[in-house]
């Protein structure tokens, strides 16, 4: 991860490579025997270990960046290990969900790791998402589904560019150097 | 203005009169700690200074808590670095709540913290472990946080842009029928609330079954707070947190007894009859899917673990030891305990229990989370079926996605490895 991250929030558009069900936990997405691995630039490689076929095609990098994993309720429960955000990160995914869970999402934010809050999503893998301001649209099916603004607390860190920035950023005032 | 425990917590570790639901405040924090994670904290905290020629130091290094727990002693080389890379800062940084791989002061973060009396009513202990909700049992407000979160709190001494959460109560009365006990009881709560049920919110624990349970007791139904998705668990101090922080932890400072205000709102009220809970277990793969242990009985199992941070303490050997004492595992049956401190350890040693579970036939290893993340021991064969008092059963969790986790009390661990299969405490084991 750099100081030059940037988290989106303009328009984008991607393609849903893979849809799973409710409560995914980082188990699943970074499981725990990977955990000695901890750089960011390191942990892509085990972004989902266990769905061996999935993981195989982002190593080889099939997808274009921005491409989007659908999820439902309570994504990325369990463990408090940022590496199930930053693995994600690495692949430049986008994940649509239905609802996080609290840290994970916490995590994403901090990393700049785009998370999107869609409660009424519907879409299929191989769906054609636009994701803007409000809303998602799915291009395929032509529906559009509001979308849930993230905690308002998070937004200055999103604004940021993520955590290290906003934090720099507020050491530098603390000692009087800005 | 009225305010639950987590919103007086949260006014004073901001110097405020009050503070509402969903303000976004800043906290000052108590104690902040990490397991072997602290490796990507110190990479994170490392990167925040970068660019600002300033030397980066933790704002105070008293108030930093860094255990190693998750793969003791290391299991390859690569955690031996990370490990060694930790120790250099804390020795860099004078950091004193250490506990390192040693038989004289080590064992799991959760316990490790209550035990020697760093965790105080009122307090904000923040950790890098989805399980610091642990510590709400002594009356802190305690929250998991990732690794950069942590960076961040190292360098300003606060958690940045943090809302405060609304509270669910849970008022527990009644007393257990035998073999039920604090495990049950959540494991019944979070089949009830679901998995998300209480996500960004804490759960607020009362009753007369809570006034009568022990911080061990206590320990368990936050620790597995988590598991609803509770940002954190919280038991308001009373008198056995008194007497377990001077007796049990040597704190012999005065201590802040934050209690909720009578009136204060909460979200939601769900009651419980503790008399009417039966033994539980939480089937595979997720921790809410939760049946009574009847229900399941029967289902021939591979390995028995006793012990992590949910159930490794010494009332749970005890139990485990009663039941087990002149019995036999189940041929064919792997039974593993791992205690959940080195203090736990050699007081179990004391009093027996683990002769009796050896004699059984379980295999004592060294504190520690062993298999609970499937990261160093214990591993599971394709197609077997384990039954742990650890708390989360996902797929993989204990390292093999081809096999199985139920979840349970002690009891249920030391009965099934008698008969092999899951069996009723109560009934079976005979
Ligand atoms: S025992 Fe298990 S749940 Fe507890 S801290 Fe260790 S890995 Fe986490």
């Amino acid at each position: 991860m750099t100081t030059q991250m940037k988290v989106q929030t303009s328009t984008l558009v991607g393609r849903v490579i893979l849809k799973l069900g409710n409560d995914v936990s980082t188990d699943v997405i970074y499981p725990g025997r990977f955990m000695a691995t901890v750089l960011p630039a390191e942990t892509p490689q085990y972004a989902f270990a266990d769905l061996a076929e999935f993981n195989t095609q982002l190593k080889k990098k099939t997808f274009p960046p921005h491409s989007i994993l659908v999820g439902g309720n309570n994504f990325g429960c369990g463990s408090s290990r940022e590496q199930a955000a930053s693995t994600l990160k690495g692949h430049e995914l986008v994940i649509v969900a239905r609802g996080f869970a609290r840290i994970f999402l916490q995590n994403a934010i901090n990393l700049g790791l785009r998370t999107i809050v869609c409660p009424e999503l519907e879409a299929s893998e191989g769906d054609d998402l636009e994701v803007s301001e409000g809303r998602v649209v799915n291009r395929t099916t032509l529906k559009s589904y509001p979308i849930v603004s993230l905690p308002k607390a998070r937004q200055a860190i999103i604004n940021a560019g993520g955590l290290i920035p906003f934090t720099r950023k507020r050491l530098l005032e603390k000692v009087g150097k800005n | 203005m009225s305010m639950t425990v987590v919103q007086k917590i949260l006014a004073r570790a901001t110097g405020q009169a009050s503070v509402n639901v969903g303000d976004v405040v800043e906290p000052a924090v108590d104690l902040a700690m990490s397991h072997e994670n602290a490796a990507l904290v110190i990479n994170q905290f490392t990167e925040i200074y970068q660019g600002t020629g300033l030397p980066s130091r933790v704002w105070d290094p008293s108030k930093i808590a860094i255990v190693f727990d998750h793969r003791v002693p290391a299991e390859t080389s690569k955690t031996a670095t990370n490990q060694k890379k930790v120790r250099e800062f804390i020795q860099a940084q004078g950091i004193t709540k250490f506990h390192d791989i040693r038989g004289d002061e080590g064992g799991i973060c959760h316990q490790i913290l209550p035990e020697n009396g760093y965790v105080r009513p009122g307090a904000v202990v923040v950790g890098t472990d989805s399980h610091t909700t642990s510590h709400g049992a002594l009356g802190a407000f305690a929250f998991g946080v990732g690794a950069t979160e942590m960076a961040s709190i190292w360098t300003l001494g606060t958690v940045l842009n943090v809302e405060v959460p609304g509270t669910i109560k849970v008022v527990v009365n009644g007393e257990f029928a035998s073999f039920v006990s604090p495990k049950d009881l959540i494991l019944h709560l979070i089949g009830k609330l679901s998995a998300e049920g209480a996500n960004f919110k804490v759960i607020e624990f009362h009753g007369e079954t809570i006034r009568k349970m022990s911080t061990s007791g206590r320990l368990v139904l936050c620790n597995m707070a988590v598991e609803a998705g509770a940002t954190s668990g919280i038991v308001p101090a009373d008198e056995e947190t008194r007497r377990y922080l001077r007796e049990e932890a040597g704190v012999g400072e005065s201590l802040d007894m934050v209690s909720p205000d009578p009136d204060a709102e909460y979200e939601r009220v769900i009651e419980i009859d503790a008399s009417q809970l039966v033994v539980t277990v939480a089937c595979p793969h997720t921790v809410d899917n939760v049946r009574p242990v009847l229900s399941v009985q029967g289902t021939a199992v591979h390995q028995i673990v006793i012990g992590s941070c949910t159930n490794g303490r010494l009332d749970d050997l005890a139990i485990a030891a009663k039941i087990l004492k002149g019995r036999e595992v189940a041929k064919g049956v792997r039974m593993l305990i791992f205690p959940a401190s080195w203090r736990i350890y050699k007081e179990s040693l004391a009093r027996g229990y683990l002769t009796d579970l050896i004699d059984a036939g379980a295999v004592v290893m060294n504190p520690g989370c062993g298999c609970c993340l499937g990261v160093h021991q214990g591993a599971l064969a394709d197609g077997d079926v384990a039954l742990s008092t650890t708390n989360r059963n996902f797929v993989g969790r204990m390292g093999n996605p081809k096999s199985e986790v139920y979840l349970c009390s002690p009891a249920v661990a030391a009965a099934s490895a008698i008969t092999g299969v899951i069996t009723d405490p109560g009934k079976g084991a005979n």
